[in-house]
C-alpha cells in the first residue's frame, strides 16, 4: 500500500480544532475526544497466525487469522503470495465470504465440543460391557442381538446423543473394528474423507489406519461426479488443467457449465482482469448465471444439451479450418498429438445389400499382421498394443514412437515418445493412394442419439474414404469424425447435410438449435471466433468446464465433444489454451508423498481402494431400484452384446474380469480364506481362483444383502456423507443406516432384475453396526451418527494444502488449541489405532489377509486384455488368470498389535521398493536421511530407527520431502527415470530446482511455489504458470493411452455398445420415461414437473458454511428452490412460498425463490442444503424433509466400469462411475404455508 | 481557494463478481455485535433491485440528500430546521426494521442437546431481536442475483421512468453487482442534519464519523443520507457508520473492505479539493451538470498553484505527493471512467463507480455484424444488455451520454489490448475517437488489469 497513507497517523496532530465551513453544510474537525478508542480497541488484536482452510473446495486459499485474548475474532485473506510477475495480476488476496465467516464455527453454538454416543447404544453398550468385561464381547452381544440392534439403529437420527469421553468413544470404535476384522474381515470396516488436497494429514492418518487395517477406502471424485471420466477416456490422465492465473494467457474464454464469480471465487479476478488484455469471454449457461454477466457472449441451451452445441462447433470448425481451408497449425497437430491419423478397422456387419460396416477396433501391428500385411516402424514385443497409421512418406502401414506397448516393454526404452521422426501420418484416407490402391468411399454406420424410442437412439449412414489392406477395410480416426460430425466431402457416399441451416441432419447447427435453443448464427459465430483465435494464437482458446456440463449421466460425452473442440485447435498443452476443468479437482501437487503415506505404501502395499458409487450402490441397496438396464443404453450401432443386463449385472461382471474394485471382496472374511489356503497347503489365489470356478466362493457383491457382506463400520471424517453427497439419500436412510426415511421407489419388477445376483425376497434396513463421524460440525451426519467425535478446526491444528487452482503449498496453523474436547484428526487416528493395537493382542494378533486388487493404471496392467475384447472366464471364455482376466489376489500380513506404530513411523518400503507415481519409480533415499534428522527416529519396536510420524507436522514433513513438486532431488531422480523411457531431454526441467526442497517450516510461513515435477504434466520452470499438457506437447513425452495421443476415438467392446467410439451428443435421460410419473398423485393439487439442477451455491461451499449465520443472512435463511416465472405462475407459486419438490426418490421441503433469470422448465436447488437449518415436515412424509440429494439416486453408467485395457483401466478416484445427479426430474408444488418443525 | 484532502475510493463495477466477500469481513471486523445484527457498514446489492434498506435510492419516499429551493439555494430534503425539530420524535423518514431486515439466529443447541424423539432435530429460524419464532421473509441482501425479481426488481427505483424500455424477461435478462459503503461526501447531509453536532467530517482526510459521546439518537442522520448508510445502534440507540476503517487508515493499511476485496476491484487515494467551491458545485441547477461540477471541485495535485495552496494549508509533501500517484485521480479525472453514484442527491460522494459493460442483449441477427470476420470479436456498446438509461439514473443523474463515453472507453481498450496482444498492430483511429492515446490507454490498462496492490492504495 502506499507508504504516504501510513503518514496519516502522524499527520493527525497537525489539525486541531473544529471548525465550521461557510454555509454550514459540512463541519470538518479533528476528532474531538477519545471516543473513537471504541474502534481502535475492536481492530485491536494480539496475534495474527497464518492458516487456510481444509474444506473441499479448490480456494486453498491464504488466511490471516486475527487472535485476541485468546479468542480467534475474525480471518482476512493473506495478500503475500510469491508474484507472478510484472505484467501479470497477483494471486492476492483470495478468499471467498463463506471463507471469511468461518471463524464463527469456532465458538458456535453448534460446534462438536465433546465426543457424543447415542444414548440408547451407549446404555446397551455398557451394560455389556459391566457384565461381559471385554469390549470385543460386549459389541459383539450388542450388535447381534437382533433386538438390540434393530433399537439403536433405528433411533439414528432422532436425537438423544450424550455426552462421552475419548476413552469410551475409541474404546467402542476400536472394539467395533476388531469385532468386524475378526467376524466378517477387514474389508467390512470402511472410511469415507474427499481430497486430500485440502488438508494432506488430516486426510492421510484416517487413510493410513484404514489401509494398515485392511479397511475399505471409498473415492470421492467419481462419486461426487467430479471426475469427469472424458479426462482417462481421451488423455489416460485423472484430470490435469491450468492454474487460474495461465487464463491471463488466453485470448478467448469460453465459460461452459462453470459458473466462475461463484464457483471459483478467488481467482475470477484473472477473468474479468483477461478482458482488458482483450480476451473475448462467452458464458454458455442454461440461466442468466453471475458468470453471465462478464461475457461479451451469452449462450442459453437447454439444460444437459451441451453436447449438441459442441458437436455442431465441432461441424464449423471441421467444416472452415480442416475442409474448405487448412491450417498447418491445425493439421501438424493433429497429425503429432492426437489419434486421427490412426487406421480403425471397418468391421461389416451382415451380407450382400443387407451388409453394413462399422467402426471396429484400431488397426494394431498385429491385427495388420494377421491380416496378412507388413507394418513399419516402432514394432516389437506386444504387437496388439501398437496400432498403425498409415506413412505417407514411405507408404506404409506403421507403428510410431510412443504406443502403449513402447510404454511397458523392453523394446520402447528410449522409444515411448512422439517423435514421428520420418513419418508423415495422412490424417484422411481421402484421394490417397497406397500400394497402387486408391482410397473408395465406403458407407459405415454410426450412431444418434436425437433419435429412437431408447436412449440408445439411432444411426445415420455416412461414408469415410477407406483401404483394404490385406483383409481387412480401414479409415482413419479423422475420416470417422468428419463423419460422425457430419462434415461432407466430395466423392463420399452416405446421407450429409444440405449445409449449416439442415435440420435434419445431425452435427449442423440448425441441427443443435433445435436441441439447445441456441441460434444457429450464434453457435456458427462463436465457433469461428473461437477456432480462428487458435489459429491467430496458435493455440490460446480456452473453455473453462464445470459441474453445469461435468454432473450428468453422459458428462464423459459431453466433454469429449468439448475435449475435440481444443485439440482439433491445438490448444492442449499450450499456456493460455485448452481445457481448465474445475469441479472438485483439488491437486495434491506433492502427489507422491500424499500418496504413499495416506495409504500406508510404506509399510504395506496396496490399498483397498473403492469406487464410492458402485460401493453405495450396492450397499444402500439402490439397485434394487433399477428404472432400466444396460439394453436401454445400447446404440443399434454396436452388436449388441449388452442386451439383457442389469447395471447391477455389469458391475458385477466388471469386479470378475478385475476391471473395477470390489470391496467387500467375497462372501467370506478374507483373514479365514488365507486360513483356508493354508491348511489345503495351496498358495491363497490358487486357492481363491479353484473357490470361484466351482462356486464355493462367490464375490460380495453377487448378493449384497446377505448379512455376511455388510459394510459394518463406517469413519467419516472431513465430509458431510449424509446430510450432502449421499446420491440417493433417503435409500442410505432407509437400508445403510436403517432409519426413518421417506423413500417413495417400487423395486424393479422381476423381469428386469439382475442374473448374476441374488435377489433377496426383503431388503435389509440398517446394514450398518457403526457409523462415526468426526468433525466440528452438527450435520446430518453427525445427527444420524452412533459416534460424533469433536474435531478441531482449521485455525486449531497443522496440515498443508495445496490446489490446482494456484502453484504453492501452504500450511494450516494452529491460531488457538483445540478448545473444549477438541481433537485434531491426526491424535483421534492415532488413539484409534493404539486401542485397536490394545485389543488386537487378544483377539487377532497377527493374520493374512488378502486383497483382490483391480487391474491398475499406469502398470502393465494396462495390456492385460488386448482390444478392449471382453471374455469372461465364468462363462468359459477365458482361462481365470489373476491379473489378466480377472483381479490379482494380493496377499498381505497385517500384525493387528503393531498398527499404533506403524502409524507412527516411515515404513521400510519407501527406501527399498521405493516410490511409483504414474509409472515413474524413484528411491528417495536422501529424502528419508532428511525426514531421520527433522522429524527423528522411532527409538524401538518394530519401527526401530525409521523416521518419525508422531505429529501433523511430522507427516506434513513426510509428505513434502517425499514428493518431486516439493523436493528438488526426488523431481530430478524421476525426470531422469523418465528420460529413460521417453529418449528425449526431460531432466532439464528438474534442474533449476534440483538443490532446492520445501519443508514444512516453510510453508507456515506463506505460499511456497511448487516445481516442475514428473508428476504432472506441465511446467513451472523460470516462473512460468502451470498448463497441462506443456510437457507431452513440447518434450513429446506420450500421453498415457493406447496410441500415446489424445484420443478421439475409443475402441473398448462397451464403449463400441454404447455407441460412444467418437464425440457424440447424447441427451440427458429420458426419466418421464424411464420412471413415469413421480407427483403427488391427489386430486386437484396445482404442479409442476420440472428439471431438478442441484448448482454449486453462492452461500455455502458443498457441505460447508450453508448452515453459517452469515451466509444464512446474506441468502435467505435456509434452504430454497429457484423456479422461473412460468412454473410458479403454473403451480401458483409466489416468492418465498414454502414448496414441496418430491419425486420418487424423497421429498424437499423449502421457499421458493422466483426469478425471471430461471428458465422455464428448471428448477435449482444449490448445493448443499442440510436438514438441520430450517427445514420443517414434509406434507408429503409427514417426516422432516430432505436435503438436495433426497430427490437423487445413483445411476450407474456401464462404461464407466470398464478396466483392463489402455487407458480405460482402473486407479482410485482416476475411473469408475459417477454418481451423477443432474438428469433427475422433480415435481412441485405449493403447500399449507403453515410449517410443523 | 481552500485546498483540503479527501480520501476517496473507487469501485470498478465491470469486476465486481458479487460475492460480498467485503461485506462479511466488513461485518465480522466492525458489526457482529448486539444492537447492530442488523447493520451492514459495507453491503453489495444486486441491480436491478431495491437495494438495502428497500428502496432508498426513491428520496421522494425518504427524502435524503439536498435540493435547490426556489431561491436556488441548497437545503435538505428532509426540511428546514424547524420541520426537522417537528419532527425530532417521530421522524416520517426513518425506514423502519422491516425496511432493513428482521434479524434471525438460529436454535443451533437443538443438534447438539434435542432429547431422544421421533424426528431429526433441526436449527429453526428465531428472531436476533426478540427471540421468537420467526418465517424469514426478508433480508439485506434478498432479492441477490435477481432472486424474487417479478415483485422486488420491478420496484427498483431507477426502473420507474423507463418501464417502457425494460422488460424483466429471462430473454433480456441483465444484472450486476453495487457494493456500498458510506460515501464520505464533501457535502455530507448527515453532517448538516445532526441536531447535536456529533457528526463530523474529518479535517485531515474527509472521513465522515460520529462521535459516540456527542451521539443523541436523534436519527436526523439516517433520513438526510439519502444513501442510508447511517445506522441505528439498537441498543445503545446512537448512529453508527463505516469508518472507512480509520483505524486501518491511520496506519498505513487499506480499508477491510478494500483489502479484501477478491474482484480487486476496489481503489483508494487522497484527492485534493477545493473546500470553497463546494457549495457552489453542489448547487448548479441541472443535476446534469453536477458530476462536472464535482470534478472542478477537485484540485489538479500537479499544479504548481495548488501545490503551493495546499502548503500553505499545511498539508504535508508527502500527501501531496500521495494526491499526485493516487489511482482515485487518474481513474476520476485522468481517465475519467469513474463515475459518483447518484450525483443528483447532491452530498458531492466520494464513492465513485466504473460502471459495467456486460453481454450482447440480441442474437446475432439483430447485431448487423459482419459474421464473415471471425476477427472482430467485440461488440458495440450500443447493443449491451444493460441498458444505458439504467446505469445513467444510477451514475449521472440521467445523462446517457456520459455512461456510454465511460464505456467506450474501456471497449476500445479491450480492442486495442486484443490487438496489440494478437497481432502487435494497433489503430489508432479507434482511440482517437475516445480521446486517448496509445499510451494513456496501455496505462488504464495496467491500472484495471494488472493492478498490483501498490497501483490499487
Amino acid at each position: 500500500m502506499s507508504p504516504l497513507l501510513k503518514k496519516l497517523l502522524t499527520t493527525r496532530s497537525h489539525f486541531p480544532g473544529t471548525e465550521v465551513l461557510d454555509s454550514a453544510h459540512a463541519m470538518i474537525e479533528t476528532d474531538p475526544s477519545e471516543w473513537d478508542s471504541f474502534y481502535r480497541d475492536r481492530w485491536a488484536h494480539d496475534k495474527v497466525v497464518r492458516s487456510t482452510h481444509g474444506v473441499n473446495c479448490t480456494g486453498s486459499c491464504a488466511w490471516d487469522v486475527y487472535v485476541k485474548d485468546g479468542l480467534i475474532t475474525w480471518e482476512h485473506q493473506g495478500t503475500d503470495y510469491p508474484t507472478t510477475g510484472p505484467d501479470s495480476p497477483e494471486y492476492e488476496p483470495r478468499g471467498c465470504p463463506r471463507g471469511a465467516s468461518f471463524s464463527w464455527y469456532t465458538y458456535s453454538p453448534s460446534r462438536v465440543r465433546y465426543p457424543y454416543v447415542r444414548g440408547v447404544l451407549l446404555e446397551m453398550y455398557l451394560d455389556a460391557r459391566c457384565r461381559l468385561g471385554d469390549p470385543v464381547a460386549a459389541w459383539a452381544e450388542v450388535v447381534e442381538s437382533p433386538l438390540k440392534a434393530t433399537l439403536y439403529k433405528r433411533a439414528r437420527g432422532k436425537g438423544g446423543l450424550v455426552r462421552a469421553d475419548w476413552e469410551l468413544a475409541t474404546e467402542i470404535m476400536a472394539a467395533a473394528h476388531v469385532y468386524t476384522i475378526k467376524t466378517y474381515g477387514p474389508d467390512r470396516c470402511v472410511g469415507f474423507t474427499p481430497i486430500p488436497a485440502m488438508s494432506m494429514a488430516s486426510f492421510g492418518v484416517g487413510t493410513r489406519f484404514l489401509s494398515m487395517i485392511g479397511g475399505t477406502l471409498l473415492s470421492f471424485y467419481d462419486w461426487y461426479a467430479d471426475l469427469p471420466p472424458a479426462s482417462p477416456q481421451v488423455w489416460g490422465d485423472q484430470t490435469d488443467v491450468p492454474e487460474s492465473g495461465d487464463w491471463w494467457n488466453s485470448s478467448y474464454i469460453i465459460m461452459w457449465g462453470s459458473n466462475v464469480p461463484v464457483t471459483r471465487t478467488p481467482d475470477a479476478h484473472f477473468l474479468t482482469e483477461a478482458r482488458y488484455k482483450g480476451t473475448k469471454v462467452v458464458a454458455v449457461s442454461p440461466d442468466y448465471a453471475d458468470s453471465v454477466k462478464f461475457a461479451d457472449d451469452w449462450m442459453a441451451p437447454a439444460p444437459g444439451t451441451d453436447g449438441a452445441l459442441a458437436q455442431a462447433m465441432g461441424h464449423v470448425l471441421l467444416t472452415e479450418f480442416y475442409r474448405d481451408r487448412q491450417v498447418p497449425y491445425f493439421e501438424a497437430y493433429s497429425r503429432t498429438f492426437t489419434d486421427a491419423p490412426f487406421l480403425v478397422t471397418l468391421e461389416q456387419h451382415g451380407d450382400g445389400p443387407e451388409a453394413t460396416f462399422h467402426p471396429s477396433k484400431f488397426l494394431t501391428s498385429a491385427a495388420a499382421t494377421a491380416a496378412g500385411v507388413p507394418v513399419a516402424g516402432a514394432t516389437g514385443a506386444r504387437p496388439e498394443f501398437r496400432p498403425v497409421f498409415l506413412d505417407t512418406a514411405a507408404d506404409a502401414l506403421t507403428v510410431p514412437n510412443g504406443t502403449l506397448a513402447d510404454r511397458w516393454t523392453d523394446d520402447g526404452v528410449g522409444r515411448w515418445n512422439l517423435d514421428l521422426e520420418e513419418n508423415d501420418p495422412a490424417l484422411s484416407l481421402l484421394g490417397l493412394t497406397h500400394q497402387g490402391q486408391t482410397a473408395q468411399g465406403v458407407e459405415v454406420t454410426l450412431p444418434r442419439f436425437d433419435v429412437g424410442v431408447t436412449e440408445g437412439g439411432g444411426t445415420i449412414v455416412r461414408g469415410v474414404p477407406a483401404l483394404r489392406v490385406g483383409t481387412v477395410l480401414v479409415t482413419t480416426v479423422f475420416d470417422l469424425l468428419m463423419a460422425q460430425y457430419g462434415v461432407g466431402r466430395d466423392g463420399l457416399p452416405g446421407t450429409w447435410p444440405t449445409g449449416y441451416d439442415d435440420v435434419e441432419s445431425p452435427g449442423t447447427p440448425a441441427w443443435q438449435a433445435d436441441l439447445t435453443g441456441v441460434p444457429a448464427e450464434q453457435c456458427v459465430r462463436i465457433a469461428r471466433e473461437f477456432t480462428r483465435n487458435a489459429e491467430v494464437s496458435e493455440g490460446r482458446s480456452m473453455i473453462i468446464m464445470g459441474a453445469g456440463t461435468n454432473h450428468w449421466f453422459h458428462s464423459d460425452t459431453i466433454y469429449r465433444t468439448f475435449i475435440a473442440l481444443l485439440t482439433l485447435t491445438g490448444c492442449q498443452g499450450v499456456n493460455g489454451g485448452g481445457w481448465a476443468h474445475y469441479v472438485g479437482q483439488e491437486k495434491a501437487r506433492p502427489l507422491t508423498g500424499q500418496q504413499h503415506m495416506s495409504f500406508a505404501l510404506d509399510w504395506q502395499r496396496p490399498t483397498r481402494h473403492m469406487t464410492s458409487t458402485s460401493f453405495w450402490y450396492a450397499a444402500t441397496d439402490q439397485w434394487r431400484y433399477e428404472g432400466f438396464g444396460a439394453d436401454e443404453l445400447v446404440s443399434p450401432a454396436g452388436p449388441g452384446r449388452l442386451t439383457q443386463r442389469s447395471m447391477m449385472d455389469c458391475l458385477t461382471q466388471a469386479a470378475r474380469l478385475g476391471w473395477s474394485p470390489s470391496h467387500p471382496g467375497f462372501d467370506k472374511n478374507p483373514l479365514d480364506l488365507c486360513d483356508e489356503a493354508a491348511e489345503a497347503g495351496v498358495p491363497v489365489a490358487e486357492h481363491i481362483v479353484s473357490e470361484l470356478k466351482n462356486g464355493t466362493l462367490k464375490f460380495a457383491v453377487e448378493d449384497p444383502d446377505d448379512p455376511q457382506n455388510f459394510p459394518r463400520v463406517l469413519t467419516v471424517w472431513r465430509a458431510n456423507l449424509i446430510g450432502n453427497s449421499a446420491k440417493g439419500n433417503e435409500y442410505f436412510l432407509k437400508h445403510l443406516l436403517g432409519a426413518d426415511s421417506s423413500l417413495r421407489a417400487n423395486e424393479t419388477p422381476p423381469d428386469r432384475r439382475p442374473r448374476d445376483v441374488v435377489w433377496r425376497e426383503h431388503a435389509p434396513e440398517g446394514k450398518l453396526d457403526l457409523l462415526t463421524n468426526i468433525d466440528f460440525r452438527m450435520t446430518s451426519t453427525s445427527l444420524f451418527a452412533d459416534i460424533v467425535l469433536p474435531a478441531a478446526t482449521w485455525y486449531e491444528k497443522q496440515d498443508i494444502s495445496t490446489t490446482d487452482m494456484h502453484p504453492f503449498v501452504h500450511a494450516l496453523d494452529a491460531a488457538i488449541a483445540p478448545p473444549w474436547q477438541a481433537r485434531t484428526d491426526y491424535d483421534a487416528f492415532l488413539g484409534l489405532a493404539d486401542k485397536v493395537s490394545e485389543l488386537a493382542a487378544v483377539h487377532l494378533g497377527t493374520r493374512t489377509d488378502v486383497i483382490a486388487a483391480p487391474l491398475t493404471h499406469d502398470t502393465p496392467d494396462e495390456m492385460a486384455q488386448p482390444g478392449g475384447v471382453v471374455r469372461d472366464w465364468s462363462k468359459g471364455e477365458c482361462e481365470a488368470v489373476p491379473g489378466v482376466t480377472m483381479p490379482r489376489f494380493v496377499v498381505v500380513e497385517r500384525d493387528y498389535t503393531q498398527i499404533g506404530e506403524k502409524m507412527r513411523a516411515v515404513g521400510p518400503l519407501v527406501s527399498t521398493l521405493g516410490t511409483t507415481t504414474k509409472g515413474v519409480t524413484v528411491v528417495p533415499e536422501s529424502s528419508v536421511a532428511f525426514l531421520a534428522q527433522a522429524n527423528g527416529v522411532r527409538p524401538d519396536g518394530v519401527a526401530k530407527g525409521r523416521p518419525s510420524l508422531e505429529t501433523a507436522a511430522h507427516m506434513c514433513e513426510a509428505i513434502l520431502a517425499l514428493s518431486g513438486t516439493t523436493h528438488g532431488g526426488v523431481s530430478l531422480a524421476g525426470f531422469t527415470a523418465l528420460e529413460k523411457r521417453v529418449g528425449k531431454p526431460l531432466a532439464d526441467l528438474a534442474e533449476e530446482n534440483h538443490e532446492r526442497q520445501v519443508t514444512f517450516a516453510q510453508t507456515l510461513t506463506g505460499p511456497q511455489p511448487v516445481f516442475t515435477s514428473y508428476e504432472w504434466s506441465g511446467s513451472e520452470k523460470g516462473g512460468r504458470r502451470y498448463s497441462p499438457f506443456v510437457i507431452n506437447v513440447e518434450r513429446h513425452k506420450p500421453w498415457h493411452t493406447l496410441t500415446g495421443r489424445q484420443h478421439f476415438f475409443v475402441d473398448h467392446d462397451w464403449m463400441t455398445e454404447l455407441g460412444e467410439q467418437l464425440p457424440v451428443y447424447r441427451p440427458p435421460l429420458d426419466m418421464a420415461r424411464h420412471f413415469g410419473h413421480q407427483g403427488f398423485s391427489e386430486p386437484g393439487s396445482t404442479e409442476v414437473t420440472v428439471r431438478y439442477l442441484t448448482p454449486h451455491s453462492k452461500w455455502s461451499i458443498h457441505s460447508q458454511f450453508q448452515d453459517n449465520p452469515y451466509m444464512l443472512a446474506l441468502s435467505r435463511g435456509g434452504p430454497t428452490i429457484w423456479v422461473s416465472e412460468a412454473d410458479a405462475a403454473t403451480a401458483g407459486i409466489a416468492d418465498n412460498d414454502w414448496i414441496e419438490a418430491v419425486n420418487r426418490n424423497g421429498v424437499v421441503v423449502a421457499r421458493a425463490v422466483v426469478s425471471h433469470r430461471m428458465p422455464t422448465g428448471t428448477v435449482f436447488m444449490y448445493h448443499s442444503k442440510d436438514r438441520n437449518i430450517d427445514v420443517p415436515k414434509a406434507e408429503a412424509s409427514g417426516k422432516r424433509g430432505g436435503i438436495h440429494n433426497a430427490l437423487t439416486m445413483i445411476m450407474m453408467k456401464p462404461t464407466h466400469l470398464l478396466g483392463g485395457y489402455g487407458q480405460l483401466t482402473y486407479a482410485f478416484n482416476y475411473y469408475g462411475p459417477t454418481g451423477n445427479q443432474r438428469d433427475e426430474l422433480t415435481v412441485i408444488r405449493r403447500r399449507n404455508q403453515e410449517v410443523e418443525y | 481557494m481552500r485546498v483540503m484532502s479527501q480520501v476517496a475510493m473507487v469501485m470498478n463495477l465491470d469486476k465486481c463478481i458479487g460475492c460480498h466477500t467485503c461485506s462479511v469481513t466488513c461485518k465480522q471486523t466492525w458489526t457482529n455485535r448486539d444492537g447492530v445484527e442488523y447493520v451492514w457498514f459495507n453491503n453489495v446489492e444486486t441491480k436491478p433491485g431495491t437495494g438495502y434498506p428497500r428502496g432508498y435510492e426513491d428520496q421522494d419516499r425518504w427524502r435524503g440528500g439536498w435540493e435547490l429551493d426556489r431561491k436556488g439555494r441548497l437545503r435538505l430534503r428532509s426540511g428546514g430546521r424547524l420541520r426537522r425539530l417537528a419532527h425530532i420524535f417521530s421522524n416520517p423518514d426513518m425506514p423502519g426494521l422491516d425496511d432493513y431486515y428482521e434479524p434471525a439466529t438460529y436454535d443451533f443447541d437443538q443438534l447438539v442437546s434435542a432429547p431422544a424423539g421421533q424426528h431429526v432435530p433441526v436449527a429453526r429460524p428465531k428472531s436476533a431481536i426478540t427471540g421468537k419464532d420467526m418465517k424469514i421473509t426478508w433480508g439485506s441482501n434478498w432479492d441477490d442475483d435477481l432472486a424474487g425479481s417479478p415483485e422486488i426488481a420491478s420496484k427498483d427505483p431507477n426502473l420507474a421512468s423507463m418501464v417502457d424500455k425494460v422488460q424483466l424477461s429471462f430473454e433480456q435478462t441483465f444484472m450486476f453487482h453495487l457494493p456500498r459503503i458510506c460515501e464520505h461526501c464533501l457535502n455530507p447531509a448527515c453532517v448538516s442534519a445532526c441536531p447535536s453536532s456529533a457528526m463530523y467530517k474529518r479535517v485531515e482526510d474527509g472521513i465522515v464519523l460520529v462521535d459516540q459521546d456527542a451521539c443523541r439518537g436523534w436519527r436526523m442522520c439516517v433520513s438526510a443520507c439519502p444513501y442510508k448508510k447511517v445506522y441505528i445502534n439498537h441498543q445503545t440507540g446512537k448512529a453508527e457508520k463505516c469508518t472507512f476503517c480509520f483505524p486501518r487508515i491511520e496506519v498505513g493499511q487499506p480499508t477491510v473492505c478494500a483489502e479484501t476485496c477478491v474482484g480487486r476491484l476496489r481503489y483508494i487515494g487522497l484527492v485534493l479539493y477545493d473546500a470553497d467551491a463546494v457549495e457552489a458545485a453542489a448547487s448548479v441547477e441541472d443535476p446534469k451538470d453536477l458530476l462536472d461540477a464535482q470534478r472542478d471541485v477537485f484540485l489538479d495535485p500537479t499544479d504548481p498553484e495548488v501545490i503551493a495552496a495546499a502548503r500553505a494549508e499545511g498539508i504535508a509533501e508527502d500527501w501531496i505527493k500521495a494526491a499526485q500517484d493516487s489511482p482515485i485521480w487518474k481513474l476520476i479525472q485522468k481517465f475519467k471512467v469513474a463515475l459518483p453514484l447518484h450525483p443528483e442527491y447532491r452530498t458531492m460522494p466520494m464513492v465513485w463507480y466504473v460502471p459495467p459493460l456486460s453481454p450482447v442483449l440480441d442474437v446475432t441477427t439483430e447485431l448487423g455484424k459482419d459474421d464473415g470476420d471471425a476477427d472482430d470479436v467485440f461488440h458495440t456498446i450500443a447493443s449491451l444488455r444493460i441498458p444505458l438509461e439504467y446505469l445513467a439514473s444510477l451514475f449521472s443523474a440521467g445523462d446517457v451520454d456520459v455512461v456510454a463515453g465511460v464505456l467506450m472507453r474501456l471497449a476500445a481498450m479491450r480492442t486495442h489490448m486484443r490487438q496489440r496482444t494478437l497481432d502487435g498492430e494497433v489503430d489508432t483511429a479507434l482511440l482517437e475517437r475516445v480521446g486517448l492515446t496509445a499510451e494513456e490507454v496501455e496505462e488504464l490498462y495496467r491500472l484495471l488489469a494488472i493492478a498490483k496492490m501498490e497501483d490499487r492504495y
